[in-house]
C-alpha cells in the first residue's frame, strides 16, 4: 500500500539542499554587532550613550596628549609655545623626572644603586610568586633583604652582614634546639640572634660607614616612587611573618594571648591609617627612650607594618577557618604536636588559600603609601604637592602630575592584580 | 651614628646608643651635623630647588649656625616639617633647632616650652586679592570666602579681625600653599591669607602677577624666628648669638666679600675685632672655635645680604627691607652689643 | 587483696610547667603577660621621661578651651568663641556627614556598575570592567586630589556670574553650580508647615500599613491588591493637599548672588561635594565586584527553577535571585562602608572640616596637644568600626543559613 503513495508524490528529494551562507544580518561582524551592542532598543540606547561618554573622553583627553610638550623648562614657556591651543605640559615630568622618581635629595650619581635594587627584587620575588622556579632561588630571596638594604642606604657592609648573621645564627640554634623542642628552639634562637647582634654592635666601630664602599644615604633623603615602592615591599613583607602570629595567636585556646592578638587587630584594624602615621610623625617618638631619635622612615615602617599585619592576620584567618577540621584531627592523630602540625599540615594548606587576599592586602597597602606625604615625607605624591608644584617654574602643572602618579600607580597596581587573579584561577583547578 | 639609630630597632644595645646624653651643642658637634626643621616648601624661606638643594632665608640661618658650630655650612640635615610636626619634631630631639617662618607667640613659649632665640623676620597677616574685585579694604571683604593655609596662627588672627570688625566670612583651610594657590587663582576663594611675605612669594609665581593686589591692612604681628627646645640655654645662646652675629655684621659693614680681609688682623672697630674672633675670647664662651661668627657670615652673607638674596627686592619675591631693616635705618632690626 | 595498686600520686613537679601539655598553655601565658607587661612598663615608663624632660603633660583641659577658629562647613551652632570640644564634635557630624553620603552614592554607584558588568552589552561591559579597574588601582588620595582639582579648574567662580553678560548663569534659574559649591533653593519654613511634615510622614506610615495588608492578604485569601498605583498616590495626594488647605506655608528660597557669594537657599560646599564624589566613585567600583560577585554566586538553576514554578522575570529577581545575592553581598558592603568613614580621614587633602581636621589639623597645631588630640581621633574611629561591625555580626548572624 505504501508504493501507491510512492507514485502519487512527483518529485521526491535525493540530495541534501547545499548549504547556503546565512543571513547577512546573521553573520561576521554584523551578528556580532547585534547580538553585542544592538540586542533591545534599552541595549541599543546603553551603546549610544557608552560611546557618547567615551567621545567626550578621548576628544577632550587625545588632543591634550598629543598636543604636549616634552622639553621646555618652565609652565610659562609652555604657555608660550603653545599659544592657547590645547596641549599638555609633561616638561614638567621630563625636567623633574627623577625628582618624581627618587626624591629630590637622593645623591644623583647613585641612582643606579635603588634601581639594580629594583631590578634584583625582581628576581627575589620570582620564586615567592611563581611556584614552577627551582627552589634554590628562594636562597637569593632570603638573601635580598640585605643587600638590598646596603645597596639603597650603604654605608658599611658590615651592617647587614651582622643584621644577616644575627638570623643565620638564630636559624641554627633553632634547628638544633628544635629536636628536643618548639619552645626551646624558637627561644633559643630569638635569644641566638639578640646576643649575635649585641656582641656586634658593640664591636662595629662607630665610623664604619665613612669609608665605605657605597656612600651612605639617610633615611630621610629617600622620596618619590622609591619611597612608595620601599615602604610597600618592606611592610608587607614584614608584616607577613607578623600576620600569621596573629592569626595562629587569634585561634589559640590559650585565653590571654588570644585576647592581645584579638585586641590589637581589632584596634589596628578600627582607625584610619592616617591617624597612625600622626601616631609616627607626632606621637611615636615619646615612646622611645629619651635621648635616642628613630629616624621618621623606621617610625613610619613600623606602623604601616601593624597596620598591614592586622589585615594579613585577618586574612589568614580565613584560610584557617576555610580548611577541614579534618586536617586538624589528622594532624593530631599522626601525633604531630601543635609547632609541626601548623608547620607541616596547617598553614601550607591555609596559606595557599590566602594568597589571594594577601596580594589584595598587598595592593591596598601600596595604595596606601601615598599618605605619608600628608606627614611631611616626600613620596611621589608628596613630591607633587610639595616641591615641584611649589617651585616658580611649574606653578600649576596639575594634570600632567597627578595623571602621570596615576599611570604609576595603575600600572604596579594593575599588574599584582592580574597576578593574583592568575594566581586564582591556578589555584583553583584542584577543586575541579 | 645613622648605623645605632636604624639598627636600634634590631638590637636594645643600639637603641639606648642612639645619642649621648650630653647637652645639644655636644651633640650636634658629635654627629657632624645639624639637624633643622624648614618648611616642606615655600619659595623664599626655604624650598628645595631643581637640584634637591635647600634655598632661602631661614635655610641661610640653619647654614649659619651649621658654620658657626662646625665651620661647615654645608653639614645641615633639613628636615622639612609640616605644621603639625614641626613642634614634635623638636620637642622629641628629632631636630636641634627650627627654623620655620614660626610666630613667636606667648603659648609658644611658655605652654608649648619652646625657646624662641630671636627674629629673623617681622612679619604680619595680609590679604591679596584679584586685581578685578576692586577691593581697596580688607574690611570690605563681608561675606568674602577666605582662603587659608592651616597650622599656622593664621586661623586665628583671622578669626578675630573679621569678629573684631563685625562682619562674616567662610574660611577654606588649605594644607598646602600650592593647594591654596590653586583654589585662589581658579575663584574658589575671593581672597587668599598669609604672612605677606609668604603672599608676595606666592604672588610672585603667577603667571600675571600683575592681576592681584595686596590688601594695606597687616592684620597681626607675626615676628617670625628661628627656636630651640626649652632648658637648653647652652645651645639656646648658640643660635641666638649666630642671629646676632648675622645682624651686628650688616650694621658694622662687615660682608662675605670684605669678611676675610677684616679677620686677618685686628682693625680699628673693637666691636668688629670681638665679633670677628681677633680680640677677646667670644667664641670660647659659647663653646665655639674664636672663628665661628665669621664661619657663620661667611656661610651666606651678613642678614642683609641673605636677605637680598633670598627675598629682597632684587628677586622675583621682592619684598622691602620696610620693617626688616636695620634699627639705624628705621627699621626693627637691632641686635645686642657684642662684648 | 588489692590487685590493682593505686594510680601514680599526681604529684605536681616543676618540669610538668614545660613538658605536660595540660600545664604547658599556663607557662606560656605566663610568659606572655610578663612580656606584656615588661612593654607596657618600658614604653609608658619612656614616655613619662620623655614628657618629664620636655616640660609637658597629659591632660585634657584644652578641650574646654577656647577654640578661636572659624569652620565654615557646620551642622551645628558653631563660632570662633566655641570650645575645642564643640569644634571636635562639629568635626565628629561632618565625618559622619560625608560618610553617610557617601555610603548611599557608593552604593549606587557600584550597584549600577556591577550590574552594567554582567550586561549583554559588550560595550557597556568593557566599560564598566574600564571603570572598575581604574579606581581600583589607583590610590584613592590621588583620586580625591583630582576631583577636587577638576571641581576648582571646570566649574566656574561666582565672579563669572555676574555683569551684564555674564560667562556663566543658574540652572533653572534656581541651582547655582561654582568651584565653592553648589547652591540650591532651600525650603522657608512658615507657619503649619510641621502639620504639612507630619502629614507626609502620616503617609509613608500609610504606604507602608497598606503594602502590608496588600501581602497578608495575598498569603491569606490569594487575593493580588494593586500596590505600586495605591503607594504613588498615598506618597503625594494627602501631602499636596495639606500644603493646599494650609495656604502654602513652605517657601523656597532661590539662591542670589550678593556681594562675594551666593547667598540664601542651602550650599552644599565644594570640599564636601569633591570629598563626597571621590569616596563614593572610588568605593563605587570596589562595591560593583562584590555585586557582580554576588549575582554570579548564585546559581542559574535558581532562576531555572524559579522559571519552572511559572515566577515572572521581576519575581524571580525579587523574590528568588536578590535575597540570595544579597547574603554574598551585604557583609563586604559594610566593610566597604566602613573604608569609606575610615577614608573620609583623608578629608584634610581637599579643606573639608572633618575630625581630622579640627580635632587632628587646627586643634593639634594651635594648642600642640599632639597626644591627647591623636588619642581622642583614635578613640572616635574605633567605636564606630566597632558599632559597625557590631551590626555586620548581628545581620551576618540574622541571615546565617539556618542548617538542620
Amino acid at each position: 500500500m505504501s508504493d501507491t503513495h510512492a507514485q502519487t508524490v512527483a518529485f521526491v528529494r535525493e540530495t541534501t539542499i547545499p548549504e547556503s551562507p546565512p543571513p547577512a544580518a546573521e553573520t561576521g561582524a554584523i551578528k556580532w554587532l547585534r547580538q553585542n551592542l544592538f540586542a533591545t532598543p534599552a541595549n541599543s540606547l546603553l551603546t549610544v550613550a557608552a560611546l557618547y561618554v567615551i567621545w567626550v573622553v578621548l576628544s577632550g583627553s587625545l588632543p591634550w596628549i598629543f598636543g604636549g610638550l616634552w622639553t621646555t623648562t618652565s609652565l610659562a614657556e609652555c604657555r608660550e609655545i603653545l599659544q592657547g591651543r590645547t596641549g599638555a605640559c609633561f616638561s614638567v615630568l621630563s625636567e623633574r623626572w627623577n625628582q618624581l622618581l627618587y626624591g629630590f635629595k637622593y645623591p644623583a650619581d647613585q641612582y643606579w644603586r635603588p634601581n639594580l635594587a629594583f631590578l634584583l627584587l625582581f628576581f627575589a620575588a620570582a620564586p615567592v610568586l611563581f611556584f614552577d622556579l627551582p627552589r634554590k632561588m628562594l636562597i637569593f630571596t632570603g638573601l635580598y633583604p640585605f643587600l638590598a638594604y646596603w645597596l639603597i642606604w650603604g654605608g658599611s657592609l658590615l651592617v647587614p652582614i651582622v643584621a644577616l648573621l644575627g638570623f643565620l645564627g638564630g636559624a641554627l640554634v633553632y634547628q638544633r634546639f628544635i629536636k628536643t623542642s618548639f619552645a626551646a628552639g624558637f627561644f633559643g634562637g630569638i635569644a641566638a640572634a639578640f646576643v649575635i647582634w649585641t656582641v656586634a654592635g658593640a664591636i662595629i666601630p662607630e665610623n664604619a660607614s665613612d669609608n665605605a664602599m657605597l656612600s651612605s644615604v639617610p633615611s630621610r633623603d629617600l622620596g618619590g616612587f622609591m619611597l612608595n615602592m620601599m615602604l610597600g615591599v618592606t611592610c608587607v613583607s614584614l608584616s607577613l611573618p607578623i600576620g600569621i602570629a596573629l592569626a595562629l595567636g587569634r585561634q589559640s585556646d590559650m585565653p590571654l594571648i588570644k585576647w592581645v592578638c584579638v585586641v590589637f587587630i581589632e584596634f589596628i584594624r578600627g582607625v584610619p591609617l592616617i591617624t597612625l602615621l600622626f601616631v609616627a610623625s607626632v606621637m611615636l617618638s615619646y615612646f622611645f627612650p629619651p635621648e635616642s631619635t628613630v629616624d621618621l622612615f623606621l617610625r613610619v615602617v613600623i606602623m604601616i607594618t601593624m597596620f598591614s599585619s592586622a589585615y594579613i592576620a585577618e586574612v589568614i584567618r580565613g584560610g584557617l577557618a576555610a580548611l577541614p577540621k579534618g586536617q586538624y584531627e589528622g594532624a593530631d592523630s599522626l601525633g604531630l604536636d601543635y609547632p609541626q602540625a601548623m608547620q607541616l599540615i596547617i598553614l601550607p594548606q591555609a596559606l595557599k588559600i590566602s594568597i589571594p587576599g594577601i596580594v589584595n592586602v598587598a595592593v591596598g597597602l601600596f595604595k596606601d603609601t601615598t599618605l605619608v606625604s600628608v606627614i611631611s615625607m616626600f613620596d611621589l605624591v608628596g613630591m607633587i604637592r610639595g616641591p615641584i608644584l611649589a617651585s616658580t617654574e611649574w606653578n600649576g602643572v596639575y594634570w600632567e602630575l597627578l595623571g602621570f602618579a596615576a599611570l604609576l600607580f595603575f600600572v604596579v597596581c594593575y599588574g599584582i592584580s592580574q597576578y593574583s587573579q592568575w594566581l586564582e584561577r591556578r589555584l583553583a583547578t584542584d577543586h575541579r | 651614628m645613622k648605623k645605632s639609630v636604624f639598627f636600634g630597632a634590631l638590637t636594645l644595645a643600639g637603641l639606648g646608643a642612639g645619642v649621648a646624653a650630653a647637652g645639644t651643642l655636644d651633640d650636634v658637634k658629635a654627629r657632624g651635623k645639624l639637624n633643622c626643621g624648614v618648611t616642606t616648601g615655600l619659595v623664599g624661606f626655604a624650598a628645595p630647588d631643581a637640584n634637591g638643594e635647600w634655598k632661602g632665608f631661614d635655610v641661610g640661618v640653619c647654614r649659619a649656625v651649621a658654620a658657626a658650630v662646625l665651620g661647615d655650612a654645608t653639614a645641615v640635615e633639613f628636615v622639612p616639617t609640616t605644621g603639625k610636626t614641626r613642634f614634635t619634631a623638636l620637642a622629641s630631639g628629632e631636630i636641634d633647632m627650627l627654623a620655620r617662618n614660626t610666630t613667636w607667640t606667648f603659648s609658644r613659649d611658655v605652654d608649648l616650652k619652646f625657646t624662641f632665640v630671636g627674629v629673623n623676620y617681622y612679619d604680619g597677616q595680609g590679604f591679596m586679592v584679584p586685581k578685578e574685585l576692586g577691593v581697596s579694604s580688607a574690611k570690605e571683604l563681608d561675606g568674602a570666602t577666605v582662603c587659608i593655609q592651616t597650622g599656622t596662627t593664621t586661623e586665628l588672627n583671622l578669626a578675630d579681625f573679621f569678629r573684631a570688625n563685625n562682619i562674616s566670612y567662610e574660611p577654606v583651610p588649605i594644607e598646602t600653599n600650592a593647594e591654596g594657590q590653586q583654589q585662589y587663582l581658579a575663584g574658589a576663594c575671593d581672597t587668599y591669607t598669609t604672612d605677606a611675605s609668604g603672599l608676595a612669594a606666592t604672588r610672585a609665581t603667577f603667571e600675571n602677577p600683575g592681576d592681584h593686589v595686596l590688601l594695606p591692612e597687616i592684620v597681626s604681628k607675626e615676628p617670625l624666628g628661628p627656636l630651640v627646645r626649652h632648658g637648653d640655654n647652652e645651645w639656646g645662646d648658640v643660635v641666638r648669638w649666630t642671629l646676632n652675629a648675622l645682624i651686628t655684621a650688616e650694621e658694622l659693614g662687615v660682608t662675605s666679600t670684605n669678611i676675610a680681609d677684616m679677620s686677618a688682623a685686628p682693625g680699628d672697630n673693637p666691636e668688629v675685632n670681638r665679633l670677628l674672633g681677633t680680640e677677646g675670647n667670644l667664641g670660647e664662651m659659647l663653646g665655639l672655635s674664636a672663628d665661628w661668627a665669621k664661619n657663620a657670615i661667611m656661610a651666606g652673607g651678613n642678614y642683609g645680604e641673605l636677605f637680598e638674596q633670598n627675598i629682597g627686592e632684587s628677586t622675583s619675591i621682592g619684598l622691602a627691607r620696610g620693617l626688616n631693616a636695620q634699627w639705624t635705618d628705621g627699621g626693627l632690626i637691632y641686635s645686642p652689643p657684642f662684648r | 587483696m588489692t590487685t590493682i595498686t593505686d594510680p601514680p600520686k599526681e604529684s605536681f613537679r616543676l618540669s610538668q610547667l614545660i613538658y605536660d601539655t595540660r600545664y604547658r598553655s599556663l607557662t606560656f601565658q605566663a610568659i606572655a603577660a610578663m612580656v606584656l607587661a615588661l612593654s607596657i612598663w618600658y614604653l609608658g615608663n619612656n614616655l613619662i621621661q620623655n614628657l618629664r624632660a620636655a616640660g609637658l603633660n597629659i591632660s585634657f583641659d584644652f578641650l574646654r578651651d577656647t577654640a578661636n577658629y572659624d569652620i565654615s562647613q557646620r551642622l551645628i551652632e558653631y563660632d570662633s568663641q566655641s570650645s575645642h570640644s564643640r569644634a571636635a564634635i562639629v568635626g565628629v557630624l561632618n565625618t559622619l556627614l560625608v560618610a553617610f553620603l557617601a555610603c548611599i552614592t557608593a552604593t549606587i554607584f557600584g550597584v549600577i556598575a556591577g550590574v552594567l558588568r554582567l550586561s549583554n552589552n559588550w560595550l557597556v561591559r568593557k566599560l564598566m570592567a574600564f571603570y572598575v579597574e581604574i579606581f581600583r588601582n589607583i590610590p584613592v588620595l590621588i583620586w580625591i586630589i583630582i576631583i577636587f582639582t577638576i571641581m576648582t579648574a571646570v566649574l566656574p567662580g561666582p565672579r563669572a556670574f555676574r555683569g551684564d553678560e555674564p560667562e556663566a548663569s543658574m540652572v533653572l534659574d534656581a541651582f547655582a553650580f561654582t568651584n565653592r559649591g553648589i547652591y540650591t533653593p532651600g525650603p522657608v519654613w512658615g507657619p503649619g508647615s510641621m502639620v504639612v511634615v507630619a502629614t507626609f510622614i502620616a503617609s509613608i506610615f500609610g504606604i507602608v500599613a497598606y503594602r502590608k495588608y496588600a501581602t497578608n492578604l495575598l498569603y491569606a485569601t490569594g487575593r493580588l491588591l494593586p500596590t505600586f498605583w495605591p503607594s504613588v498616590g498615598l506618597f503625594f495626594l494627602p501631602t499636596i493637599l495639606m500644603y493646599f488647605i494650609m495656604g502654602k506655608p513652605i517657601g523656597l528660597d532661590i539662591p542670589e548672588l550678593t556681594g562675594f557669594n551666593f547667598s540664601g537657599g542651602i550650599k552644599i560646599g565644594g570640599p564636601l561635594i569633591a570629598l563626597w564624589f571621590a569616596l563614593s566613585i572610588y568605593t563605587g567600583a570596589f562595591i560593583a565586584e562584590n555585586v557582580r560577585a554576588g549575582i554570579q554566586a548564585v546559581s542559574k538553576g535558581q532562576t531555572e527553577a524559579a522559571g519552572a514554578l511559572g515566577l515572572r522575570p521581576g519575581r524571580v529577581m525579587n523574590l528568588v535571585v536578590l535575597p540570595q545575592a544579597l547574603r554574598v553581598i551585604i557583609p563586604p558592603l559594610i566593610s566597604n562602608y566602613l573604608n569609606i568613614t575610615k577614608n573620609s580621614s583623608l578629608a584634610i587633602a581637599v579643606g573639608y572640616a572633618d575630625i581630622t581636621a579640627t580635632l587632628g589639623g587646627i586643634t593639634l597645631n594651635q594648642t600642640g596637644r599632639a597626644i591627647e588630640c591623636v588619642l581622642l581621633l583614635m578613640l572616635f574611629y574605633l567605636t564606630i568600626s566597632l558599632l559597625i561591625s557590631a551590626f555586620m555580626n548581628v545581620y551576618n548572624s540574622s541571615i546565617k543559613l539556618k542548617e538542620r
